[in-house]
């Protein structure tokens, strides 16, 4: 359920002088025109509209809570159902920190397989894997979550989270002991889920870069890896960014893998290799036995903090985006 | 994955049988997956006999079939621990009856490194275990009581259920039972606040992560263990004595407490005082309100009821539950009668 109203920006076209803007408002006039317009105007209301009545739901119902814990509800560590008494930090940490991670191992990723199916492998090649990318990212996510209960959490128990230990094993973050499950191993089964975004988009992105602004860095001098560095990754960084939005509104709703993998405890640990909690997590495990009002309210408000959370971080990084390059057009 | 099949086969189940469905009497019901495989069984076999009659059971969780038939959304509910008075009271003037219809039992799982065989565990020590007071697998609580085994110097990793479930709820009533401390620190409910532990979710959830995990215990139910042959520990009942879990072990449990049986049947029957009773054992029930509106449907539950109590219990052990005993068959056919048509 991830709850990202995130676009794709394409990267804005180069100014031409050729092309005047208002070559596109040129029109018949007739009422096909209108109907499309009004048409066009409808539907994109209505996803407006779609958020609003989400977010004023999630709000209506989780009055309870809201009267009964107030703001502290988003600075407490308590979750207990027993005693109704319930505080979502713990969530609210482990869905950040845990797409974080996943963003800090996926953007690399991502981007490098894209130069690389982009720039530098034959055509064939290129094809055969941007499909089978494009297939990745269509595995339901109980899949994944398999996937990382059989063999990824082994995987992590036995060979990585020693080797961490070992290793970095004087920082808090790397303190054993190693269970295989945790906020580690859930950050990487979300990281391989959400590399086929990255990668899909940033490759096309990639393959639209005017064939002009490389020949001339060539033409310059440039080696391959100049080309990309001053020629296409400049050209394409809002695109990049586009689909990284996407990738982290995916990460920050993705349910079901990341519970099978996290350890489900809602406590907030220094080590990432100790389990977690993330908020849309609780929501899946707890809703269908939720039985007394002020509990199924709670859950609800949970679900109104992931939402006002996935906006704000959305609408964060498209602020930095901006700053970044403010010529291009915003979105 | 068990509960995915059961959604495929549900759906196929009614692209195919919608036809059929046109001219029979549609009850609806929602609640309680633990049961799932039973009922579907039921319903299956009833409307083979009585063609008339078509039940449509949406297993959404016990939590969510109290919040439906108090809504009045349903015909009937389920669910696989007791409502609360203060959950009855919402119900707004509308009686709701308690029926218990098969048991269930839920052991314990491990995965010792070196060790195989059945585990005792006295009372002592599996509630000290999940309250996190006992952390080696070698502490003399369960060493002692296992004297031809050699348990190693091990931390032990308690695995529990992430979901809230009927499992979780039978598993902390029985903890609540035997420890005072767990009583008041912890209680029992579907979810709780445990105090160590990974959560995983579903039985195949908590299984899958004990099998992966060395040194590690969990809790899943005795017909998630039984058809995927894991092995699973004896516990200590209230006599004292050490009791695997078997369906006529779990039905000795109902029989033991049978004749202290509240006419509401709202009753728990962890660490029941029974000598060969298994001390994790729960009943799982239909809610079924008291006046039943619609005639033809609250005659249609009535027969229902009646014919589950007899021929229905015929299927249980089949399915791996374990059947209702004797006396609490006769204090149900009379409870029936206080349905008002």
């Amino acid at each position: 359920m991830p709850l990202t109203t995130a676009s794709v920006p394409l990267p804005s076209p180069p100014p031409s002088p050729t092309l005047p803007r208002e070559r596109t408002k040129y029109s018949s006039g007739g009422w096909g025109d209108t109907l499309f317009k009004n048409l066009t105007l409808i539907f994109a209301l209505s996803i407006l509209g779609i958020a609003l009545a989400i977010a004023w739901e999630l709000y209506k119902n989780s009055a309870l809570p809201r009267h009964a814990f107030g703001w502290s509800f988003l600075t407490r560590q308590i979750w207990d159902p027993v005693a109704e008494d319930f505080g979502a930090l713990p969530f609210i940490f482990g869905t950040l920190v845990s797409s974080a991670l996943a963003l800090l191992m996926a953007i690399p990723l991502g981007v490098g397989v894209a130069i690389f199916l982009a720039e530098l492998a034959p055509r064939k090649v290129s094809s055969a894997c941007a499909f089978l990318i494009e297939l990745l990212a269509a595995i339901p996510s109980v899949v994944y979550g398999l996937i990382g209960i059989f063999v990824l959490v082994p995987f992590m128990r036995v060979y990585v989270q020693p080797f961490l230990m070992k290793t970095l094993g004087f920082l808090p973050l790397f303190h054993g002991p190693a269970y295989g499950v945790g906020m580690l191993t859930a950050a990487v089964i979300l990281a391989i889920m959400i590399v086929p975004f990255i990668t899909t988009i940033s490759r096309e992105i990639f393959l639209s870069v005017p064939i002009a602004l490389k020949e001339a860095a060539m033409a310059l001098g440039a080696t391959h890896w100049e080309v990309v560095r001053l020629a296409v990754l400049p050209y394409s960084r809002s695109g990049i960014a586009g689909s990284v939005f996407l990738a982290l509104g995916r990460a920050l709703g993705e349910t079901m893998a990341v519970t099978m993998v996290i350890g489900n405890r809602p406590e907030i640990m220094a080590s990432l290799l100790a389990p977690g909690y993330t908020m849309a997590a609780v929501l899946a495990n707890e809703f269908t036995e939720a039985t007394s009002d002020l509990y199924v309210q709670t859950l609800i408000e949970i679900g109104l903090v992931l939402f006002v959370i996935t906006i704000a971080v959305n609408a964060i990084g498209r602020l930095i985006l901006y700053k970044m390059n403010p010529h291009a057009e915003s979105h | 994955m068990k509960k995915l099949l059961a959604a495929l086969m549900s759906a196929g189940l009614l692209g195919t049988g919608s036809l059929a469905w046109a001219d029979a009497l549609l009850i609806n019901g929602a609640g309680a997956t633990f049961p799932y495989p039973i009922y579907s069984k039921w319903f299956d076999e009833y409307h083979k006999n009585h063609s008339d009659i078509q039940f449509n059971y949406q297993s959404i969780g016990s939590g969510g079939g109290i919040r439906q038939i108090t809504a009045k959304t349903v015909d009937f509910g389920a669910t696989d621990g007791p409502m609360t008075d203060a959950q009855l009271a919402t119900a707004e003037g509308w009686t709701i009856l308690h029926f218990p219809t098969v048991l269930g039992g839920v052991v314990p799982i491990y995965n010792i490194e070196g060790v195989s065989g059945k585990l005792n565990f006295t009372q002592r020590a599996i509630s000290d275990i999940f309250l996190g007071k006992i952390t080696k697998w070698n502490d003399p609580e369960i060493q002692g009581s296992n004297p031809d085994v050699k348990l190693p110097d091990t931390a032990i990793v308690v695995v529990h259920r992430s979901d809230g479930s009927g499992t979780s709820y039978c598993w902390t009533d029985f903890l609540s039972k035997i420890s005072k401390d767990w009583a008041s620190k912890v209680g029992k409910g579907t979810a709780v606040n445990w105090p160590v532990g990974l959560g995983g979710k579903g039985n195949e959830g908590v299984s899958g992560l004990v099998k992966q995990t060395p040194n590690s215990i969990g809790y899943v139910e005795l017909i998630y263990a039984s058809h995927n042959n894991i092995d699973y520990g004896r516990l200590q009942n209230k006599a004292g004595k050490f009791v695997n879990c078997t369906l006529a072990s779990v039905t000795e449990a109902a029989a033991s407490v049978a004749d202290k049986m509240p006419a509401d049947f709202r009753v728990s029957i962890t660490n029941p005082p029974g000598a060969d009773a298994y001390p994790a054992a729960t009943f799982t029930w239909l809610l079924i309100y008291k006046v039943q509106v619609n005639k033809d449907k609250g005659q249609a539950l009535v027969d229902f009821l009646k014919w589950m109590l007899v021929e229905g219990q015929k299927y249980t052990q089949d399915l791996g539950y374990a059947p209702l005993p004797p006396q609490v068959i006769e204090m149900e056919k009379n409870a029936i009668e206080q349905i008002k048509i």
